[in-house]
């Protein structure tokens, strides 16, 4: 049985309808890419997931329970943390703090911990005195991806992280992943790079207007097939 | 000495300034909420004290201890049930409803207590005076302004020193955000509104120890807690304290040449810091 899915999921925003019946799943120890354009609903998947946007109970499941009507919170105390878009570091908080913050909602025995995290990332026990939000954009993210790892979550949705940042800056984040792995998290990653998405992923989602139009493992995936999911042209 | 005797007076009164304006730079600093019934809800806190005092025959130190988890709970449940409700982008609806809970206290206070003119006694306690060198200070003054150091030092070191404070701040930061790290931004709001009148309670059994109140003085002491907390920068609260002492001592000073310049005095210096450094004396690098 698929750790986390959704069946059916639509989202709105006001009279804007977002997403039109996604499904998708998530097994134990799995990480799937979801690629897309720009305004493909990848985000707005994120958002429903996370309990930001709230939906019928129905829509998602985790590990067999409803959790689609969950807001934020709930969420996070179950076990599925996520790395929000544009990083959204706590400007008051210093480094260390932000990552302490991520433990706030469920302080759960596993893998990760301050000392853990600043193992897999060094930069930041230098680091970790200083406001988040004085560090560089590399910096930042690993910050982010440290705050969600604190939780010790079963599930960790990654939604952009590469954006904005240097090709060399981005290998080096995903450089953390086969760790994070290790440890027992299942991987969402949210991605424009279809590169780097489909050298991270065991399968891969393609989303377009809403929908997804494309699903598969990597090596079943030819250019050209990915190519008309994302643009909608043959 | 006389001037030096002005200022130490001034610095004192500056605490019971503060103590009014701690809570309202907590609410305010946290959530952005302007409690326009801060004033009030001093007053009724002291309602509270003296009904303590007269009813079960307490000390009055004690019965603040008393009040302080029932003002809790009033503070908690006020915003979790209410003022929650307010708080978005338009910042017009939690101004008209804390002004309308400020009329709305006023008038319950009336009803329940009358006009009377009421003093919690101390006994005899707000005569004792010890002297500093050779200048005699009243110890009421004293513990005031020693309760206001020991208030603001434990919210910094709520704030910066403690898992809640952290949540207070990255709450304060982005409450959508704080919600993916499990925290509950409408209970964390609670939370600090409740906490703030534990600080209110404070404020009020020096505010009906020290001179007479009645349920009609709430607004005025609101405007002396604004002006605190504006002199000092908002989100400081260190400078909240600074600010009510800026007050304390130009009001001992107004009075000191004419006693009919007291007030005036105080709000003078409040629009000079104005003027000057319209962001307030030390205002939070970040915002």
């Amino acid at each position: 049985m698929a750790l986390l899915e959704t069946k059916g999921l639509t989202a709105h925003y006001g009279d804007f309808q977002a997403l039109f019946g996604v499904d998708i799943a998530l097994d134990p120890g799995e990480t799937i890419a979801i690629i897309g354009a720009n305004g493909a609903g990848k985000t707005t998947l994120m958002r429903s997931i996370a309990g930001i946007l709230t939906n019928q109970p129905k829509a998602v499941l985790f590990d067999g329970e409803e959790i689609g009507a969950m807001p934020a919170p709930d969420i996070v105390a179950r076990g599925i943390a996520m790395v929000p878009e544009g990083r959204k570091l706590f400007p008051s908080l210093s480094v260390e703090e932000n990552l302490l913050i991520g433990r706030y909602g469920r302080a759960v025995a596993g893998h990760w911990s301050l000392e853990t995290v600043y193992e897999l990332f060094p930069i930041l026990r230098e680091r970790r005195a200083n406001p988040g939000t004085a560090l560089s954009g590399g910096q930042q993210q690993m910050v982010a991806i440290g705050r969600a790892l604190m939780s010790n979550p079963r599930v960790l949705l990654c939604d952009e992280i590469s954006l904005g940042l240097a090709p060399v800056v981005i290998r080096d984040i995903y450089t953390a992943f086969p760790r994070i792995r290790a440890a027992g998290a299942s991987i969402v990653v949210v991605e424009q790079d279809i590169g780097q998405a489909l050298k991270v992923a065991d399968r891969v989602y393609c989303m377009m207007e809403g929908r997804i139009t494309l699903s598969g493992a990597p090596a079943a995936l030819t250019r050209e097939k990915i190519h008309a999911a994302y643009f909608g042209v043959a | 000495m006389a001037w030096l005797d002005t200022i130490i007076q001034g610095v004192l009164l500056g605490g019971l300034y503060a103590l009014f304006a701690a809570g309202l730079s907590l609410v305010f600093g946290i959530m952005r909420l302007v409690n326009l019934a801060h004033g009030d809800l001093i007053v009724l806190a002291a309602f509270l004290i003296l009904m303590l005092v007269s009813a079960l025959g307490l000390n009055p130190f004690l019965a603040a201890l008393l009040a302080m988890p029932l003002m809790f709970a009033i503070g908690w449940a006020l915003q979790f049930f209410l003022l929650n409700r307010t708080l978005g982008t338009d910042i017009l609806p939690p101004l008209l409803v804390t002004f309308g809970l400020s009329i709305v206290i006023q008038n319950g206070l009336l009803q329940g207590f009358a006009a009377d003119s009421r003093r919690i006694s101390v006994g005899g306690l707000e005569s004792v005076s010890v002297a500093l060198g050779p200048i005699n200070v009243g110890v009421m003054p004293l513990l005031t302004l020693a309760s206001a150091i020991a208030v603001i030092v434990g919210l910094n070191q709520l704030f910066y020193r403690t898992s809640l404070g952290r949540a207070f701040r990255a709450t304060s930061d982005d409450p959508v955000t704080a919600g993916l790290m499990g925290i509950q931004p409408k209970r964390i709001f609670a939370t600090a509104t409740g906490i703030a009148m534990v600080v209110v309670t404070i404020a009020a059994l020096y505010l009906g120890t020290r001179a007479n109140f009645d349920p009609t003085i709430g607004p005025a002491r609101l405007i002396y807690a604004f002006e605190a907390v504006i002199i000092g920068g908002l989100g400081s609260l260190w400078g909240t304290l600074f600010g009510g002492i800026v007050i304390g001592i130009a009001q001992t000073f107004g009075a000191a040449i004419n006693p009919e310049w007291q007030i005036l005095a105080g709000h003078l210096a409040f629009l000079v810091v104005l003027l000057v450094r319209p962001r307030g004396l030390f205002p939070r690098a970040v915002d």
